[in-house]
């Protein structure tokens, strides 16, 4: 027996998803691909938000795979209700269910969902009008660093030197070598909303206890989750959840809470690993490892996760 | 209410879409055979008692020893535990307590006086067994159990065997021993003391099945040049005289030679230092890395003070004065041979533990019984000798001789008799495939360090008693990695990205292969390696 | 009761009095008046249970009320121009989705050049995106015109746009006749949606339609805009009954009946065509009559062609035109007409909010040049232009 686990025999620290009458907010039949990380994180988000409020929640979706796996006519997998509008207004949407539901004085939790293009590019400027207006929302960012639905282009939330289809590796180019990306949970922070967290489908019990606090929150509030991506990064499909945990590991994904702007609590990592070993599992960095391979050039990202692991103090830096 | 067409759809629809069409692989649930289980001599089936322990269930996780092994006090005690030596957890943060919690639960069960079930039904064939050691009293158990009648002619005082000669009090009370044989008599064994069966020939017949195990009890012999003022002793009549005549204490003197590297080597030197002597050196002709020793037992030994003098053997021993020829050993080619250089020691008294081997007598006159070059008996894969009816394990044969490797054959010999008392054959079963480490995801394990405890007493022999608390025993199961068992941690469950996994109410688990896609994440984040992934039927 | 008021202010009574609960609000001229209205509505407490948000774009305004009103209740935006355009993916999302929003469009004409006077190429540039489409003639009418809408929207399940021309109307005061709360609760019952988002309804709302049934959708939606066009005229009789006012409709014909030429226009400039009708009618041989179109979306052909058909010429005045083609309105009216043997000339006005004065009115109906012509267009600007060396000579006049 271990808490690590999702669930066990004796009923301790289990999770949601290891219940067997969880809702199943996504059920099966949807369309996404074998080993989609963004499922998995959407229906762990949901299912937990669905127990916390006794079934009292609505979901607005931006455009993006989620979307489209889930609900194509005649098929829907939703068993809650769910509205999709279009790519960038999801937050604005949100607002929209939000203020219905305060001037029917119903109490229904309002969640709205998308992935990183449609949250960190095109929707960004909904989702800080919402955050700014403190709207009673709870956005969740499924983030999987690229535009997969379209067949993986660069998105800003796209980790350094990625291969993606706008950002080929060839010769001096080394991918995404555009720049860092957008830390839209600082963003978020920035607009001093009530809650805002990263997560991870690499801990489930951290991903429901952050969903589950904000669920109740009132006012606007920001939950990233690194849902990994087998088509887009290039992995073997059963290895999701093992690319999200050394996602952690190596400081890349620091998982963290924020109230009001500030940093509250961010999660130790036990033992920091390298970067390389995460990146070394994936396609998209291939190009960094090769035969024809710069040397040492993967340590722009060792950089970028040591300087996480410095921010959020998840330890000691190891690799430098 | 009148929805619109085709952009507003009713919940969970998706259902029709059975996305298990496209799967080229799929999970199925297995079992596979933990590495403790595998090397158990005896077969217990370890990660399922612990399982059981874990919840606290002692008495059933004491059922499921006893399917098994009907010893589980004395095994907790005097069984070296190769389980814990391959336990998945060494690679971890050590093996599970494996040795004591058994130990601990068989003490549960003698001070609750737990007994055995009465055989289910009698099937009126009448089996002897020679010899009432651990590997004659496992075969009436078992023999009993499947509703035979067993008479056992032991020719010792008291039943037990090894248990009882070859094993100290200190490291095996007596009435630990007593208790958990006398479950197998209330089960309604009959066992014969001081009957030594002298010809297999007088006997035999009168049953419809014998199984010989008499076990080794010959000391080895040597040919040490001794003088008549010599003391020496065997280790083996030294243990058998403190059990049949615990009043006459034998003198040692101060300072012992014991002879030897096996376990009984280390026996006799605790039991010398436990007499009296005051110095205790161990002679022992390879290095100490080379000892047949349980590595446990000769840090206790050193522990309690005994010396060990490698790389020695002994040439002669005239009176006090123990000459010994100092040996050179090359471990990859397992050369031994005299250096030529000599030392003189001075000792009260030599213990040889050179060894033991079968007394053989007993079937010298019975045709078709063959001993091999070794002085074992010959069987085949059904421990049958050469003569039908007639099964012989235990010390008896080649093999290795601890007391679980008997109690381990005495269960193999009962399957087999009562199979030939079918008019069968015993066919073993088909092993699993085994959970070895590299199938296991540890990730979900949380480091926990065994719960040691010190053996180690006063120089007596009374046993110090180290038994785990009921809490104890809880924790230390909970180490357990349940390898090649699912252990309903529900990661497969809360993993599926398409939940293609059913869980029923009772916690069990299933594949729900319409949807499942193959995905793979199951299997890769099983902790204990209870999924596997196979091609799937392409219809 | 009678009012004098700025339009926006009168409007925002209006919608008031509709009490729609999800208001947004972003500012772009000229329909900031109305949405500052409806807020100080909300914030003196005449307007209760209304949520008004304030939002960051027109982008926001419009997702906002489609996700108001996809959680089912009644909701309104109003935009301009620009802000119509930057909203535009979703105006058709809003139809799409079957949700009957009422917008208020502050009609003005689009950039670049920036300008932010009125014409309707905004409207137009949406007139396939499948909203209703209503234009107001004055104040009044555009006051009776939203009451109507939320009626027409919720009856049918499409959203509605009701146009009113910038600053001419929305600036204008006018004495309006605003209606009693209880009259408008009377005409306009409670809002009981058709989909909404909670335990009981847990709907998937906006699902992918493949190739096999989106063109099914369409057909539908083309559908419920045709049988608009009875909803539309009976909740005028309706309103009419209720309130003794002549507002809305399909059409509306002003000395038809057997008049040579019928001028055809949408919005405002329909009281200065009047004035213009009435001086030639008085004074002329010709006969004039005038038809304003109230719902452009949808099209009411058949009544269009029956109020034209005895017309030997027919004028229509557009504020909006399609660059390297011509004349919208008067190409749909073309179409409805064709067979019939009656010219129709096209008259350009207004764009980027060009003044029509009734003087150049009646000049162009007296004696219409060209069959397509622009209003009061300063052909010395254009030639003088033509002088530069920069302007292709290829395309001289």
């Amino acid at each position: 027996m271990s808490s690590l686990t999702m669930g066990n025999r004796f009923g301790r620290n289990t999770t949601v998803q290891s219940e067997n009458n969880r809702p199943n907010s996504l059920t099966s039949g949807h369309r996404a691909c074998q080993g989609c990380g963004e499922a998995l994180a959407a229906r762990c988000s949901l299912d937990a938000a669905y127990i916390e409020t006794k079934g009292n929640i609505a979901v607005v979706n931006a455009t993006g795979c989620l979307e489209v796996f889930s609900c194509a006519y005649p098929e829907n997998s939703w068993n809650i209700p769910w509205v999709h509008s279009l790519f960038g207004n999801a937050a604005a949407v949100a607002s929209g269910v939000a203020a219905a539901f305060k001037s029917q004085k119903k109490d229904i939790r309002v969640i709205a969902q998308g992935g990183d293009g449609g949250t960190t590019d095109i929707g960004m400027a909904c989702l800080s009008g919402m955050f700014e207006r403190n709207d009673d929302v709870l956005y969740i960012c499924y983030d999987n660093e690229a535009y997969m639905n379209t067949g993986v282009q660069r998105s800003s939330a796209t980790l350094t030197f990625a291969r993606t289809a706008t950002t080929l590796p060839n010769g001096q180019y080394m991918g995404n070598d555009i720049r860092t990306g957008k830390n839209v949970p600082e963003i978020a922070m920035a607009h001093g909303i009530p809650y805002v967290a990263s997560a991870s489908i690499g801990d489930i019990h951290d991903l429901e206890k952050k969903v589950k606090k904000a669920i109740h929150i009132k006012g606007a509030k920001y939950i990233q989750i690194h849902s990994p991506c087998p088509l887009g990064w290039g992995y073997p499909t059963e290895n999701t959840i093992q690319l999200a945990k050394l996602a952690i590991k190596c400081g890349l994904y620091p998982l963290f809470e924020a109230e009001n702007g500030v940093v509250v609590n961010s999660t130790a990592i036990d033992n920091i690993i390298s970067v390389e070993s995460y990146l070394k599992g994936q396609k998209r960095f291939a190009h960094l490892f090769g035969k024809n391979a710069q040397v040492n050039s993967w340590k722009v990202i060792q950089e970028l996760a040591n300087n996480h692991i410095r921010k959020y103090k998840l330890g000691e830096v190891v690799y430098e | 209410m009148n929805k619109p067409f085709a952009t507003v759809l009713d919940p969970g629809t998706s259902l029709n879409n059975k996305t298990g069409s496209w799967r080229t692989i799929r999970p199925e649930y297995v079992h596979r055979l933990p590495p403790c289980n595998v090397t158990c001599p005896a077969g217990e089936n370890i990660q399922q008692w612990l399982s059981l322990a874990q919840e606290g269930r002692f008495f059933e996780a004491w059922l499921e020893m006893i399917k098994d092994n009907p010893f589980p006090a004395t095994m907790g005690r005097v069984c070296y535990h190769t389980c814990e030596t391959t336990c998945n957890r060494v690679q971890f943060d050590g093996a599970v307590n494996i040795n004591l919690i058994e130990r601990s639960i068989g003490d549960i069960a003698i001070s609750k006086n737990w007994k055995f079930s009465p055989p289910e039904k009698s099937s009126g064939k009448n089996v002897l067994i020679i010899g009432a050691g651990p590997s004659g009293l496992s075969a009436a158990y078992f023999l009993r159990k499947f509703g035979h009648n067993v008479t056992i002619y032991e020719s010792h005082k008291l039943p037990g065997g090894m248990a009882r000669y070859g094993v100290p009090k200190y490291r095996l009370p007596r009435h630990i021993l007593d208790a958990e044989i006398q479950r197998i008599i209330d089960l309604g064994v009959n066992i014969k003391c001081n009957q030594k069966v002298d010809c297999l020939n007088d006997v035999k017949d009168k049953f419809d099945a014998v199984y010989l195990a008499v076990g080794a009890s010959l000391a080895s012999q040597t040919d040490i040049e001794i003088s008549d003022d010599s003391k020496t002793v065997d280790a083996i009549d030294l243990f058998k005289n403190l059990e049949d005549y615990p009043d006459e204490v034998p003198n040692l003197g101060q300072k012992v030679l014991v002879y030897g590297g096996g376990n009984t080597a280390i026996d006799a030197a605790r039991t010398a230092l436990r007499l009296g002597a005051k110095s205790v050196k161990i002679i022992y002709r390879r290095t100490i890395n080379n000892m047949p020793a349980h590595e446990s037992e000769i840090q206790e030994a050193l522990s309690e003070g005994v010396e060990i003098h490698c790389l020695r053997t002994i040439s002669s021993i005239k009176g006090e004065k123990i000459l010994l020829a100092k040996m050179n050993y090359d471990e990859e080619t397992n050369n031994l041979f005299k250096t030529g250089e000599t030392e003189l020691v001075i000792a009260d008294s030599v213990i040889f533990a050179i060894g033991q081997s079968v007394e053989d007598s007993i079937v010298k006159n019975t045709k078709g019984i063959l001993i091999s070059n070794k002085g074992v008996i010959e069987i085949n894969k059904s421990m049958q000798t050469g003569v039908k009816g007639v099964f012989a394990g235990g010390d008896v044969i080649h093999g290795k001789r601890t007391v679980t490797h008997a109690i381990g054959y005495g269960k193999k010999a009962a399957k087999s008799i009562d199979a030939f008392l079918n008019g069968k054959e015993y066919e073993p079963n088909l092993k699993n495939e085994i959970a070895n480490f590299k199938k296991l995801n540890t990730e979900y394990y949380k480091s926990d360090k065994r719960k040691e405890v010190c053996r180690l007493g006063e120089l007596n022999f009374e046993e110090k008693d180290v038994s785990y608390s009921d809490e104890q025993i809880i924790q230390e199961s909970n180490r357990c990695f349940s390898c090649g068992n699912c252990f309903h941690c529900d990661n497969c469950y809360a993993y599926c990205p398409d939940n293609a996994i059913i869980k029923h109410e009772d916690g069990t688990l299933e594949f729900n292969y319409d949807y499942c896609k193959g995905c793979g994440i199951c299997a890769k984040e099983c902790p204990c390696g209870s999924i596997r992934m196979v091609t799937d039927d392409i219809n | 009761m009678l009012q004098q008021l700025e339009g926006s202010q009168a409007l925002a009574k209006a919608i008031a009095l509709c009490r729609p609960q999800v208001v947004c609000a972003y500012p772009i001229t000229p329909q900031t008046h109305i949405v500052e209205g409806i807020g100080e509505l909300v914030r003196n407490g005449t307007l209760k249970n209304c949520e008004f948000l304030n939002v960051e774009s027109e982008m926001a305004a419009i997702s906002v009320a489609i996700g108001s009103e996809a959680a089912g209740v009644r909701s309104y935006t109003a935009t301009s121009s620009q802000g119509l355009l930057y909203m535009m993916e979703a105006v058709y999302n809003a139809s799409g989705l079957e949700l009957p929003i009422v917008m208020t469009l502050g009609n003005r004409t689009i950039g670049s050049p920036i300008n932010i006077w009125n014409d309707h190429s905004d409207a137009m540039s949406v007139r396939d995106a499948g909203w209703l489409m209503l234009f107001a003639e004055n104040n009044q009418e555009a006051v009776d015109l939203h009451i109507q809408a939320f009626k027409i929207a919720e009856s049918i399940k499409c959203p509605v746009m009701v146009c009113v021309d910038g600053f001419v109307l929305t600036h204008a005061y006018e004495q309006v006749n605003i209606p009693e709360q209880n009259e408008v609760d009377e005409f306009l019952p409670k809002y009981n949606p058709h989909i909404s988002m909670d335990k009981k309804h847990s709907y998937a709302i906006g699902a992918m339609v493949s190739p096999n049934d989106f063109m099914e959708v369409r057909y539908l939606a083309h559908k419920r805009q045709l049988d608009a066009l009875d909803v539309i005229s009976n909740v005028r009789e309706e309103f009419l009954s209720k309130f003794n006012r002549n507002s809305g409709g399909l059409i509306r014909g002003y000395n038809i009946d057997g008049a040579d030429t019928v001028i055809v226009a949408m919005g405002s400039v329909l009281g200065t065509i009047k004035d213009a009708v009435d001086n030639l009618n008085a004074s002329g041989n010709e006969k004039f009559g005038v038809l304003s179109i109230i719902s452009y979306r949808p099209f009411p052909q058949n009544e269009i062609k029956k109020a034209l058909n005895q017309a030997k010429r027919v004028i229509v005045v557009e504020k909006a035109f399609a660059l390297g083609k011509g004349g919208i309105l008067s190409q749909e009216i073309e179409l409805v007409l064709k067979g019939l043997n009656i010219d129709v000339i096209s008259i350009i006005a207004g764009i980027g909010g060009r003044i029509i004065t009734k003087q150049m009115l009646m000049e162009c109906f007296e004696n219409p040049k060209d069959k397509f012509q622009f209003l009061g267009l300063n052909r010395a600007t254009i030639e003088k232009e033509y002088q530069s060396p920069c302007i292709s000579k290829v395309g001289k006049e």
